[in-house]
């Protein structure tokens, strides 16, 4: 019985604390918020001119690219047009109709006078090319269906998006939580 | 460095096929962006604590009617740091099938095989290098129709 008063009169210490925030202050946190989320973007999209992808920064989901790469590690993109797309590159690519980007590495190239490029694929880890993975009929890879290349990589921190996306409960914990302290912080 | 020996191409269906048998001796702990340096200098340059791996991959190139410029993986190799860095392959077969976008493989002079690798470090920039010294191959005029791989 004393631990649960114990516990009501913390979260009536709480509630005060933010009726007390009066609207002015509210105001004020909402738009504060406002500004972390919009410079974040910001950034976000800066990343993506200055490297010319529209994902630069991608979390390994298979481990097809062992032992090089595992799953959760993070790799950041480049697709810069001058850069052609050559054998030996690891690019992320998706294929027509699907969302999930793939990594793997360039096996085959077959470049026009004019620049068009058809390419094959392979995960370093898989026994057989990609073939199989593309869309029915298809036979090849083109611009078109990069993402980018791989240029540089760090281990383990995407860890954290795959726990998000595999057990959801643990991304609204994390969401509530954020939300929870971005509100209440006095600062 | 490496060395080759000589090939063939057969045709299946529309698109040329060549095999190649190659020899590979290299020593990749002391090349360093496509120079070699000498011994009395430091060593472990490609191995530095900083990489995992090296991603090693026999690459051909050349051009084509169709396509003005072809690469071809023939054949690729983890190499691990600790394992031995000098490698020296005899008469290997390639790994994967050498296929041609048409039919630029038969009577074609100029195809270049080089050794390149990829740098995997434990965490940073991904680099590509190619090896000093590639080797330049012809393939013959006509195709070898009965064929024993």
């Amino acid at each position: 019985a004393a631990a649960a008063a114990a516990a009501a009169m913390l979260s009536l210490d709480f509630l005060d604390d933010v009726r007390r925030m009066n609207k002015r202050q509210l105001y004020y946190q909402v738009l504060n918020f406002g500004m972390i989320v919009s410079s974040a973007l910001m950034i976000w999209k800066g990343l993506m001119v200055v490297t010319g992808s529209e994902s630069p920064i991608v979390v390994v989901l298979s481990g097809s690219m062992e032992p090089a790469f595992h799953r959760g590690d993070l790799l950041f993109l480049t697709n810069r047009i001058e850069d052609p797309i050559r054998v030996g590159e690891i690019v992320v690519f998706r294929i027509e109709g699907r969302e999930i980007p793939i990594v793997h590495r360039v096996l085959k190239i077959h470049e026009k006078q004019n620049g068009d490029i058809k390419f094959l694929t392979k995960g370093d880890n898989n026994a057989v090319d990609d073939r199989g993975l593309y869309k029915q009929g298809q036979h090849w890879l083109e611009k078109k269906d990069v993402v980018g290349r791989a240029r540089g990589f760090v281990p383990y921190i995407g860890i954290v998006t795959i726990l998000m996306n595999d057990y959801p409960k643990f991304k609204y914990a994390v969401l509530f939580l954020l939300g929870l302290f971005v509100l209440v912080h006095r600062e | 460095l490496r060395k080759n020996v000589e090939d063939f191409t057969g045709p299946r269906e529309r698109s040329d096929l060549g095999f190649v048998t190659f020899d590979i001796t290299a020593d990749i702990l002391n090349e360093k962006n496509g120079l070699q340096t000498f011994r009395n200098e430091s060593t472990s340059i490609i191995f530095d604590w900083n990489v995992k791996q090296l991603f090693l991959y026999l690459s051909a190139e050349y051009s084509t009617k169709n396509n003005a410029l072809n690469q071809v993986v023939l054949w690729d190799k983890i190499m691990l740091r600790g394992d031995n860095p000098r490698l020296s392959l005899k008469d290997m077969k390639s790994k994967y099938f050498f296929f041609d976008d048409g039919n630029g493989l038969k009577g074609n002079r100029n195809i270049t095989l080089t050794l390149s690798w990829n740098v995997v470090p434990n965490a940073g920039i991904l680099p590509l290098v190619t090896g000093s010294g590639h080797v330049s191959v012809p393939f013959p005029d006509t195709y070898e129709t009965t064929k024993s791989y």
